[in-house]
């Protein structure tokens, strides 16, 4: 019973991971850029909900709504400001510039929230199911945190596979400038991917505060990396290769912590990263692009 | 040999470069002597005159990674968290039996080997990657040390030394035990043997080596590699062979770096914003803000961003938010193609022809 509420768990963490990695993932097969500044809107999001709900007392749907809505610009004056005039210059210099952003956007909250941690009160106000005579309990923020993600990646291939904004995000990510060619607006579908991923961001901050209840200016840093890990591990640019790995993060991170050591736990996780890319060394679901002389 | 190898060496542009390089460091080093000397230091200013060293080399070190051999590695402060502890755990263990500078040598020595041997280590595995996935690796490996050291315990008593990853307990130490890494604590009362005078002379040893490293057979051969791979392999270079000699140069100067930093603090930690992530990147963002492949430039901008920070400390809460601006509007005002083209028109020099040497290529 033990091993089944771990895993339910972990799970549940997974399921955050991969919502974030969904963010990083994207971006990164339109735009080629890593999005170090991703975390950050999730905290900004996070801190958006609690606004909404503690301060305000609206109701958790709302608030999650008016969050998502705050980091879809945020990402796209973010991606306009700081990430759209480099567009032709070297990787490497974008990511310094995300660097910055991340940077900003913590400070940025630290003036304006101030480094307490503030104690989040979950979305989901809902105790759980409980089997077997209460010894196997399910709670409603890992059940819940489980479903959102799902619904999530149904409806995000369904919108890359079947819709206009969709088609022509693969085609950027496959080849930009024959997109340009084709008559796609690249800059557009950039902005889409942008504000997409910073939407997810805000759920994801909601979902993540939840389970873990408290919120400081640094708290979407760690989730983030290891959110960036996930989405290397199933594969980077892979919707799929997202989630599958999240959830492979979230339950080898609540196993590692339950069973060999707590302290050891973010060691492990890696350790397994390195393991998988060193057998395949596009992650699990990457295609393999071959080298042409 | 020696007046040979003076005359040669200002036979060519990069030397020159070197000593102006070496000039500049000397007349700074000089500078700020004089002004200790008279007082006229803060101890604010005179407590970051050992960090800024220690970024400086640590920057040097990935610099050759990112510049030369063309690899983005996020894992430099794990070689830097290497050199610090490994260093720490020998100047403590050993203080009151071998002499004050013996002792700092030899520690020096350790630290800087085991940090190579480290880079040897986790080269062999992350060199068969390449780009965001390598990047990724080693930023995984940094995170390992980080936390491992984190757990690690060990103790000395008279039957030698204790290992544990559990707790300070389960050492099974005598009552006289002393002991040396307290995990999550990490090292305290390490002795604070790195002056500035040190730093500089190990700054200056590693320009000397790097800059003749790159212009060496080995170093044109990884240069030719990280150009063009394949064509370096179809001349007969072996690939791997110089690979991993450049990394590991690259992480043993890192780790010289956090030897420095060790010897420079009371309470060495491995927290994340001392030897994790956050302290790789920010040791990238040096290499790339000072120019990728310029050892000079990562040491300028290792100096001006260690003391932009304090510098705006009168701007209290305020002054991270700028630093974070300032680095946004330098990236752009550096990179961005249509601001590049603004400054041609309006005449405004380009810094990165200043601070970046000629012959060296981004990192894709």
């Amino acid at each position: 019973m033990g091993f089944l509420t771990y895993l339910i768990n972990g799970l549940s963490l997974g399921s955050v991971y991969a919502i974030i990695a969904l963010g990083y993932t994207m971006v990164y097969g339109i735009a080629k850029m890593l999005n170090f500044a991703h975390g950050d809107v999730i905290m900004i999001g996070a801190y958006l909900v609690f606004m909404c709900t503690s301060n305000a007392g609206m109701p958790a749907i709302v608030s999650i709504v008016i969050a998502m809505g705050c980091c879809t610009i945020l990402g796209m004056i973010i991606e306009k400001i700081a990430y759209a005039p480099l567009r032709k210059a070297t990787n490497l210099a974008v990511l310094i510039t995300a660097i910055g952003v991340s940077y900003f956007l913590q400070n940025m909250a630290l003036l304006i929230f101030g480094s307490n941690p503030v104690s989040f009160t979950s979305v989901i106000p809902w105790e759980g199911l409980s089997f077997a005579g209460g010894q196997l309990k399910i709670t409603g923020n890992a059940l819940i945190t489980i479903v959102v993600c799902l619904v999530i990646m149904v409806v995000l291939m369904w919108f890359v596979k079947n819709t206009k904004p969709g088609q022509a995000m693969r085609a950027v990510s496959e080849d930009r400038d024959a997109a340009v060619l084709m008559g796609i607006n690249v800059n557009a579908t950039i902005s889409l991917t942008f504000a997409i991923g910073s939407g997810l961001a805000a759920i994801a901050g909601a979902l993540l505060c939840s389970s873990y209840p408290s919120l400081t200016p640094y708290t979407g840093s760690m989730p983030g990396i290891k959110a960036f890990t996930a989405a290397v591990f199933g594969g980077i640019g892979s919707i799929p290769g997202a989630l599958i790995g999240g959830l492979l993060l979230g339950i080898i991170e609540i196993l590692a912590k339950a069973y060999i050591s707590s302290q050891l736990a973010d060691a492990i996780v890696f350790a397994v990263l390195i393991i998988v890319l060193l057998v395949k060394p596009t992650g699990i679901l990457g295609k393999q692009i071959k080298e042409k002389v | 040999m020696k007046k040979i190898n003076k005359l040669a060496l200002f036979a060519n542009k990069s030397n020159q470069r070197l000593f102006t390089t070496i000039l500049v460091i000397l007349v700074l080093y000089v500078l700020m002597t004089i002004l200790d000397g008279t007082g006229n230091l803060s101890s604010l200013m005179k407590g970051l005159l050992v960090p800024v060293c220690a970024y400086s080399l640590v920057a040097v070190g990935l610099n050759l990674c990112v510049g030369y051999l063309g690899e983005l590695s996020l894992g430099h402060a794990g070689f830097m968290c290497v050199g610090a502890f490994s260093s720490a755990f020998f100047s403590k263990a050993f203080v009151g039996i071998i002499p004050d500078v013996p002792r700092f040598i030899l520690s020096l020595l350790i630290g800087t080997a085991l940090a190579a041997l480290f880079g040897f280590l986790i080269a062999i595995p992350v060199l068969r990657l390449s780009g965001d996935y390598l990047a990724i690796v080693t930023l995984a490996f940094g995170e390992i040390i980080k936390n491992v050291i984190n757990v690690l315990y060990v103790g000395v008593d008279s039957q030698g030394l204790h290992f544990s990853m559990k707790d300070m307990m389960s050492l099974g130490m005598e009552p006289g035990g002393k002991i040396i890494i307290n995990g999550a604590q990490g090292v305290t009362g390490t002795p604070r043997q790195s002056t500035f005078t040190i730093s500089v002379v190990l700054l200056l040893l590693a320009i000397v080596i790097t800059y003749n490293f790159v212009n060496s057979r080995t170093g044109r051969a990884v240069k030719a590699i990280r150009d063009n791979q394949i064509a370096a392999e179809t001349v007969g270079l072996p690939i791997t062979k110089y690979k991993l000699i450049a990394f590991t140069l690259s992480a043993a100067i890192a780790g010289v770096g956090g030897v420095l930093y060790a010897h420079n603090i009371s309470s060495l930690t491995a927290t994340t914003n001392t030897f994790g992530y956050n302290m790789s990147i920010m040791i990238l963002v040096y290499v790339v803000l000072g120019g990728i492949g310029s050892f000079s430039g990562s040491i300028i901008a290792a100096t001006i961003l260690t003391l932009l920070p304090e510098m705006l400390r009168g701007l209290s809460n305020y002054r991270m938010l700028i630093y974070s601006v300032v680095l946004i509007m330098l990236m752009l005002f550096n990179w961005a193609p249509g601001i590049l083209k603004w400054r041609e028109a309006h005449g405004i020099k380009n810094f990165k022809s200043i601070l970046k040497s000629k012959n060296t290529k981004e990192v894709q």
